[in-house]
């Protein structure tokens, strides 16, 4: 850290802790780097949240755990205090606003109005659409309802973790409410997704400080997923990968293989199927993955895999490579089968061989040819 | 009168051995030379790691099916043991004792090429241009005397299909949309994304594009700067079979990498001093000439046999 | 061609005896084989491989077939060229054999062409004609095939003209005067185009050049592969004259045989000899210490005891003898064929082909075909001498 640790206490007149420039500028420089924005990105965060531009951001929360929130708490750079105090003004969070009820409806409602057009609105949890969406009701209204009329008036809509992206895990099988991801409920707009079980609160971070600083929103895939994020397969960049083009796995938990930490294809890791970046960003803050500790990849991002596929089950791998061996100059091709050398013989011979004793049958009567008719 | 029998087979075997005579020739039938333009490459197998992305990249920029290869079921790996139908690029390994090299084999791009020799209809043809030696499906019957005639075994042809098609390495010419311009580094290529595939992705520039000319010259700058590195200190590819647009340099010897011994003369050369010889250099004069006077015999033989026929007795 | 009727006559008789139903039951086998190879690829029946990609399809049933269909072009040089009339009675028969030989290799080209549906352009796009061997063989199998057709039609004519309606029967005169007035000429084609071609199937072989064995790599190959076909062309005819006679209770032809396989012999003795003077020429008798040197001396060897039989005047007026000296010759004419196209063919040692079973089926598949039509046309059209006179006028 930078700077002491700072604290949420507020005083009488509703101020935060005063920090100097120099030290906001820094932060601001931080927190742009570490979701690779360029440093011109972090002046223009520090110029606009001095004068008092802080973007508005409203969070919903619909059928989550909360533990896409959870992730984002969690993370350093920027610490979540510097990004709710410093950088953005959270005006609507059910999981962090300290006012509830009509109180907080009100704000929800003032916000919008404020700031209609600018806002980013964040989605964290599926959204319930069976039976006009009454699985899911917050200050009497269904979630669609509210999706539909926040995500309308907003200047971006992210969906941050599986279930808003795609349904997670209220989508599963038979997926009694209905439950889908906001893009599908949102059809025609623009809606960013950031799936993952949860998702990694730095492909948030990037997305979101990007939308801050620069007003833009990141390249994104067919899928609304962010491409610097979700752009290629865990495959492509996992710590493991040359054990699996060396045909070195673990066959089962627990045995040499796994214990030498090689390749978990055939434990079931869909690695080779989920578009994710988590070999590369870790979690938790201490360099944690699933993998990494020995468990295969479930595919959390992946609607065709969480949820959908057994843990257990192998999948294809989409685009094979070549592995850790050599073809040599002259690879061996081709060859007999003793069947086909058999009836080649078989049948050549005979030919022969009936030709030769014809020649004898043949020469027996004389010149003047008046053998029987023998009709062949 | 007829010929009898003494005069035929006299006039048959100097009439053979004349136009045999005139076939062969010390077979100098228009030596082709290597268009100006001729693009090519050149790799060189001193610098290759083996990392096998040339493979990736050309599997991908060619839209080519993964070959499981040994690997058999399991579709984990593309790992042909050979170019095929689905392989137009691969790397290969020789290794004897404490001897190795890496080898890439793709289509050489001859400057006198086999295979559009043999082709009927000039479906493999020779790009006046660049050299290239493209395929046309359009005017493929799938015969496959291309695969019978290469020298390096490169044309593959897609058995396992109903709806066959003949494959091989083209340079990716099917990438190229702008025209190529000479970089600082003195080769001429294509913008990025529109040359070839392998050359453009591999890390150590092991394989290079450019023209022929200039990778000439780049080949020799580098065994003149190190004598004896190079094998018998010359690039593969100059002369070899009537010289090659993909010239490769190597410390182990050529023939173990799997390049055959050729001499200068390019490979369908013998052939077609041959068919050229009898049919097309005075054209179709063997043919006619043979036409007419078998024409002329069989006519004489009749007309004298309708005669000794009239005469009484029929002979046949 | 005016005393024809008298000499050529259908054979008649059953069509469906045993040999028959025995050679119709491969050609099924065949004809399903093929369906499956045009269904599922050339790879789903055969071993053919990058590594070898013609096999027996194009060795056997292309090259040593249409060596096969060459007793006519044989034959009609000894009998319009060399005007030895007493060979007459060899023509149609041989003719008819050619036609056969030549349209199952056109077949089996068709089932080996993997875009067979192509070939169409191949006579019509005169524009983008190469000088490629292979073009003249396939431009001169398909004229030659129709000069056969040609050659052949005068039998049908004749079964025709001794028809029962009168407007075929004129018709039928009619197209017999025609062909009678301009057959000079197309019979001087009929001996053009197997020259033609058939030395074009031996050039073939050198444009993949360092591929082939250097015992059968030489700019000769044209030539000896000419006087190749002429030799197995003998051989084909004194088998198929010896065995339709014996079958089909025909009068023989012994005599004539005998003096035509002297010729042979002389043919057969020629060529082995010029072979040899070639590859020693050439400097290449080194060769013959190894396995390929085995096939050489081989193809040479057989022609050689073959031509060595013949020219004694007892032995070869044998009829037992003359069809044992024939299968002799076209055994060694068809090992040099053979020889070339595959043996002598050297991709790289790793490279290995033996025919599939299913390949192996349509070949014999087209063979038997082959056989099958012959009786069938022998039996209905005027092909073979007729029986014995009955002594009426």
């Amino acid at each position: 850290m930078l700077e002491s640790q700072r604290s949420f206490n507020v005083d009488e007149t509703g101020q935060g802790p005063a920090v100097d420039r120099r030290d906001f500028v820094k932060i601001c420089a931080l927190a742009a780097a570490s979701v690779g924005l360029p440093a011109a990105a972090g002046l223009k965060m520090a110029e606009a949240a001095a004068a008092g531009l802080k973007p508005s951001v409203i969070w919903l929360h619909f059928q989550e755990c909360t533990g896409c929130t959870e992730s984002l708490l969690r993370t350093s750079h920027p610490a979540l205090a510097e990004l709710i105090l410093d950088l953005i003004s959270l005006d609507y969070c059910e999981t962090l606003a300290a006012a509830a009820g009509y109180q907080a409806e009100a704000a929800l409602k003032s916000a919008m109005e404020a700031n209609a057009g600018k806002y980013i609105c964040v989605i964290e949890g599926a959204i319930p659409t069976k039976d006009n969406g009454i699985y899911c009701k917050i200050g009497g209204r269904t979630a669609v309802d509210i999706v539909n009329d926040v995500a309308g008036k907003a200047g971006a809509i992210i969906a941050i973790g599986s279930c808003a992206s795609w349904g997670g895990i209220p989508s599963a099988d038979p997926n009694p409410t209905g439950a889908q991801g906001a893009p599908q409920v949102l059809a025609g707009k623009t809606v960013v997704t950031i799936p993952g079980c949860p998702a990694n609160p730095y492909n948030f971070l990037g997305t979101a400080l990007q939308f801050v600083a620069l007003g833009t929103l990141p390249a994104l895939d067919a899928k609304g997923r962010p491409m610097f994020a979700y752009g290629r397969v865990i495959h492509e960049d996992c710590p493991r990968r040359p054990h699996f083009d060396a045909g070195r796995f673990a066959q089962a938990f627990g045995d040499e293989g796994h214990r030498q930490g090689y390749c978990l294809y055939k434990l079931g890791c869909k690695g080779p199927a989920t578009h994710a970046n988590c070999s590369r960003l870790d979690f938790g803050e201490v360099g944690a993955w699933p993998i990494g500790v020995g468990h295969p990849c479930v595919g959390c991002t992946e609607q065709s895999m969480l949820w959908h596929t057994a843990i257990h089950e192998t999948v294809e791998v989409s685009r094979p490579t070549p592995p850790d061996t050599y073809p040599p100059i002259h690879a061996p091709q081709g060859g007999t089968s003793a069947v086909a050398a058999g009836i080649a013989g078989v049948v050549g011979g005979a030919l022969i061989g009936a030709g030769w004793m014809a020649a004898k049958k043949v020469g027996g009567a004389e010149d003047k040819g008046s053998s029987p008719d023998k009709g062949a | 009168m007829a010929l009898d029998r003494r005069s035929f087979i006299k006039s048959v075997a100097v009439g053979g051995v004349a136009a045999a005579g005139a076939a062969l020739p010390a077979a100098a039938s228009e030596r082709p030379v290597a268009p100006e333009g001729a693009l090519g490459m050149l790799y060189d197998a001193t610098l290759c790691i083996g990392c096998k992305t040339c493979v990736v990249a050309c599997k991908q920029a060619n839209d080519r099916q993964p070959d499981p290869g040994p690997w058999g079921e399991e579709h984990l790996y593309d790992a042909p043991l050979d170019l095929n139908e689905n392989t137009k690029n691969i790397i290969k390994l020789y290794r004897e004792g404490d001897t190795y090299s890496y080898m890439k084999q793709q289509c050489m791009h001859c400057v006198d090429p086999a295979c559009a020799a043999a082709c009927m209809l000039h479906s493999l043809q020779k790009d006046p241009v660049t050299g290239i030696v493209g395929y046309d499906p359009q005017y493929c019957v799938g015969c496959r005397y291309c695969q019978m005639s290469c020298p390096y075994n490169v044309t593959k042809f897609e058995f396992s299909k109903a709806l066959p098609l003949i494959v091989k390495c083209e340079l990716c010419r099917h990438r190229v949309k702008d025209a190529a311009v000479k970089g600082p580094d003195g080769f001429t290529r294509y913008p990025g994304g529109q040359g070839q595939a392998c050359c453009e992705v591999c890390p150590r520039g092991a394989v290079i594009s450019g023209r022929r000319d200039e990778l000439l010259a780049e080949a020799k700058r580098r065994i003149a700067a190190a004598p004896g590195k190079y094998f018998e200190d010359r690039v593969f590819g100059e002369t070899d079979g009537g010289g090659t647009q993909v010239l490769y340099l190597s410390r182990v010897p050529f023939e173990d990498l799997g390049l055959p011994k050729l001499g200068p003369e390019g490979v369908p050369r013998t052939a077609y001093a041959v068919q050229e010889g009898i049919y097309y250099k005075i054209p179709f004069a063997a043919p006619i000439g043979l036409f007419a006077v078998l024409a002329g015999v069989i006519y004489r033989n009749k007309r004298a046999e309708q005669v000794a026929g009239a005469e009484g007795g029929a002979k046949r | 061609m005016s005393n024809h009727e008298a000499v050529h006559a259908p054979v008649g008789g059953r069509l469906m005896t045993r040999p028959f139903t025995i050679l119709l039951a491969f050609a099924v086998v065949g004809a399903i084989a093929a369906a499956y190879r045009f269904a599922n690829g050339i790879g789903s029946v055969s071993n053919l491989s990058n590594g070898y990609p013609w096999g027996v399809w194009i060795a056997i049933d292309v090259v040593v077939g249409t060596a096969i269909g060459c007793g006519g072009y044989a034959v009609g040089l000894l009998v319009y060229i060399l005007n030895k009339g007493q060979y007459h009675p060899l023509v149609r028969p041989a003719v008819l054999t050619s036609l056969l030989g030549y349209g199952l290799a056109v077949l089996a080209v068709v089932i080996d062409l993997g875009r067979f549906w192509g070939l169409w352009k191949v006579p019509i796009f005169v524009w983008r004609w190469s000088h490629s061997p292979q073009l003249e063989v396939a431009l001169c199998v398909a004229a030659y095939t129709m000069v056969l057709v040609i050659e052949m039609s005068p039998a049908l004519f004749e079964k025709l003209r001794a028809g029962a309606a009168s407007g075929t029967r004129r018709f039928a005169e009619n197209a017999l005067r025609v062909l009678e007035k301009n057959f000079f000429w197309i019979l001087a084609l009929g001996l053009l185009l197997p020259t033609m071609h058939q030395s074009s199937l031996g050039t073939m072989m050198l444009l993949p050049g360092p591929k082939v064995h250097p015992l059968w790599f030489t700019p000769w190959l044209p030539l000896l592969f000419v006087v190749n076909c002429i030799i197995i062309g003998f051989a084909v005819v004194t088998l198929e004259a010896t065995f339709s006679a014996a079958a089909f209770g025909r009068p023989r032809e012994t005599r004539m045989l005998a003096s035509l396989l002297h010729v042979a012999a002389w043919v057969a003795i020629g060529w082995a000899a010029f072979r040899v003077v070639v590859v020693a020429l050439s400097g290449k008798l080194g060769f013959l210490a190894s396995g390929y040197g085995v096939a050489f001396l081989a193809e040479v060897g057989l022609l050689v005891v073959a031509g060595a039989i013949l020219l004694s005047p007892e032995r070869r007026s044998r009829p037992a003898c003359q069809v044992r000296a024939a299968m002799i010759m076209l055994l060694g004419g068809i090992l040099h064929r053979v020889n070339t196209y595959l043996i002598a063919f050297r991709p790289g040692a790793h490279f290995s082909y033996f025919p599939a079973v299913p390949e192996l089926l349509i070949t014999f598949g087209i063979i038997a075909t082959e056989v099958a039509i012959y009786i069938a046309v022998v039996k209905t059209l005027p092909i073979l001498q007729g029986p014995p006179a009955k002594h009426t006028a």
